[in-house]
């Protein structure tokens, strides 16, 4: 990277005048908090955070499948098969947005469903006409074997986007779509199978809260996953990797989407986030049992998992 | 929660997470700058460059380019500038082009043929307006960054003084001049590339006329950014014209 040789003398002052700035604004409004690297306020991560996704949910998918070069889908997959839902499983997605873990996981419940049908029909050798047809009536009727998903996003814009890829990719059945907060989600307790949020909680002000809610709405025996990203802890990975979200990530948002600046805040966003072992913890301190997590490619991704038992 | 911020806060601190901070606070020349390292500014060059081609109705994409690869040619712009009296007082005071700015009524008032009159009549005709320029992100010195700006603002002068419209042919004619004036690498990239988009009989009348006649006019033509429009707007476009050192379009 550039480097300014008045750098350290400004960096001093500029360091002075952020302390100064940071602890009026702390007496002045609400606890203090992080935007990427900025120092904001409680209330202003919310708003620059619901301006970011406002601004990049047209270009959400198509910026992904740059950045990650499409592995992002491979991600997403591994979740799901992690999750491996049988028919009949209440799934509730937050920060869900556009979908793609929900859609995922209808294919993942209409397959098995599928195969669950045929293994039935294979059992009973000697079936008459009228069983076997009453056997494709229930396929008919239940594609799904009455599995939902329910997605959940603080984010308009995100949500009709949502929306529209499910309309253009044909699905309906069992998918409703619900603008709510992760800090405090409008469901019951007790309600789901399963909890996920994919490359969400990143953008959660209080995790600690959002731990607490997925813990509320879970039924006991429920299941906690969440995939983000984490950290690298091999130092060369690490450079490459800090090389190419810092140099390439912005300018493909600026040159795919216009905007450079909810790319920079994406980048800053990860190297804040707390690692696998702080998450751990933090899901435990949820009340959560059993938690785990296993890294995808060396840790630029994580997949953690709990149980409320 | 808590306890991970503050865990988390030290890490970022290190390495890179250094120079963002510093640069978010410290070296913000001007509203809208974001600093770049010599890395980004190769890259976004490069796909700027192709997203520029490959979709025209990127102009972002464009200005993005002019910024990124103008760190030759605006210097040698603002030299120009600050060695002409007129200029000089361009960048002293800044004027800047913006409908807030002008007053429509008293310019559409005035003479036809004057520069107010056409101006405005070009504006609408083409149904443009000055306030859709871009305000430059890249650009790491502040002065330089107006230069571009009065640059982008002057390019509609530009289309009046040339008699040139908005569409993908006049633009192209326009870079052509403004290639030979600025020496902006954007410019010369557009006025060469430009000109993929368009028919081969569109492309016969670029080549024999109007190419040739703006590279004329580019080389006889003193500096356009040291004219101060804004104090000539009755004077009457031939003038202006012969002042500078445009021909008369063919």
């Amino acid at each position: 990277a550039a480097l300014c040789p008045c750098r350290a003398v400004l960096a001093l002052r500029g360091g002075v005048l952020r302390a100064l700035c940071g602890s009026v604004r702390g007496l002045a409004a609400g606890t203090q908090t992080h935007f990427g690297f900025q120092t904001v306020t409680e209330e202003e991560r919310r708003e620059k955070i619901n301006q970011v996704f406002e601004s990049v949910a047209k270009k959400y998918d198509v910026m992904n499948d740059s950045m990650t070069l499409g592995i992002h889908r491979v991600w997403k997959d591994i979740l799901v098969h992690k999750m491996n839902p049988s028919p009949g499983t209440l799934l509730l997605d937050v920060a869900g947005g556009t979908g793609d873990i929900a859609f995922r996981f209808i294919n993942y419940v209409r397959s098995a469903r599928e195969r669950q049908l045929q293994r039935k029909l294979r059992s009973h050798q000697n079936l008459s006409w009228q069983e076997i047809s009453e056997s494709y009536q229930e396929e008919q009727c239940k594609p799904l074997g009455d599995s939902q998903v329910v997605v959940c996003d603080i984010n308009k814009e995100m949500l009709k986007v949502g929306k529209q890829k499910a309309q253009y990719l044909g699905y309906s059945e069992g998918l409703s779509w619900v603008l709510g907060n992760a800090e405090e989600l409008p469901f019951d307790d007790d309600k789901f199978d399963v909890y996920t949020i994919a490359f969400g909680i990143r953008n959660v002000t209080r995790i600690d809260l959002a731990l607490q809610e997925a813990y509320r709405v879970l039924k006991p025996g429920g299941r906690f996953l969440c995939l983000e990203f984490s950290h690298v802890s091999n130092p060369v990975i690490s450079r490459l990797y800090d090389l190419y979200s810092f140099q390439v990530i912005p300018v493909l948002g600026e040159v795919i989407a216009g905007d450079w600046k909810s790319y920079q805040y994406l980048v800053e966003s990860i190297r804040r986030f707390p690692p696998q072992e702080e998450l751990k913890a933090m899901i435990e301190d949820a009340g959560f049992f059993k938690v785990d997590y296993r890294n995808l490619n060396l840790g630029i991704v994580a997949i953690h998992s709990g149980f409320k038992l | 929660g808590s306890a991970g911020l503050s865990r988390s806060e030290p890490r970022a601190r290190q390495g890179h997470g250094q120079e963002e901070e510093e640069e978010e606070g410290c070296y913000r020349l001007y509203p809208g700058h974001i600093p770049t390292s010599p890395l980004q500014k190769a890259l976004l060059a490069a796909g700027s460059a192709v997203m520029a081609l490959y979709d025209p109705y990127r102009h972002d994409m464009v200005a993005v380019l002019g910024e990124t690869t103008g760190c030759l040619a605006l210097p040698n712009l603002r030299d120009k500038m600050k060695h002409h009296p007129e200029g000089y007082r361009i960048l002293q005071e800044r004027p800047r082009i913006r409908l807030s700015t002008l007053d429509m009524s008293r310019l559409r008032g005035l003479p036809d043929g004057s520069l107010g009159r056409e101006y405005v009549r070009f504006l609408e005709d083409n149904k443009v307006s000055p306030d859709t320029r871009m305000p430059p992100k890249f650009v790491d010195d502040e002065e330089l960054a107006y230069v571009i700006q009065r640059y982008r603002e002057v390019h509609d002068m530009m289309h009046t003084l040339l008699g040139m419209p908005t569409n993908m042919l006049g633009e192209v004619v326009v870079k052509w001049f403004e290639a030979v004036q600025t020496g902006l690498p954007m410019c010369v990239l557009g006025a060469a590339f430009g000109p993929i988009h368009l028919s081969a009989r569109k492309l016969q009348v670029l080549a024999t006329e109007l190419v040739p006649w703006a590279i004329r006019s580019g080389r006889n033509a003193s500096c356009i950014l040291n004219v101060y429009y804004e104090q000539r707007w009755e004077q009457p476009v031939e003038s202006l014209r012969e002042e500078i050192g445009i021909f008369p379009p063919p």
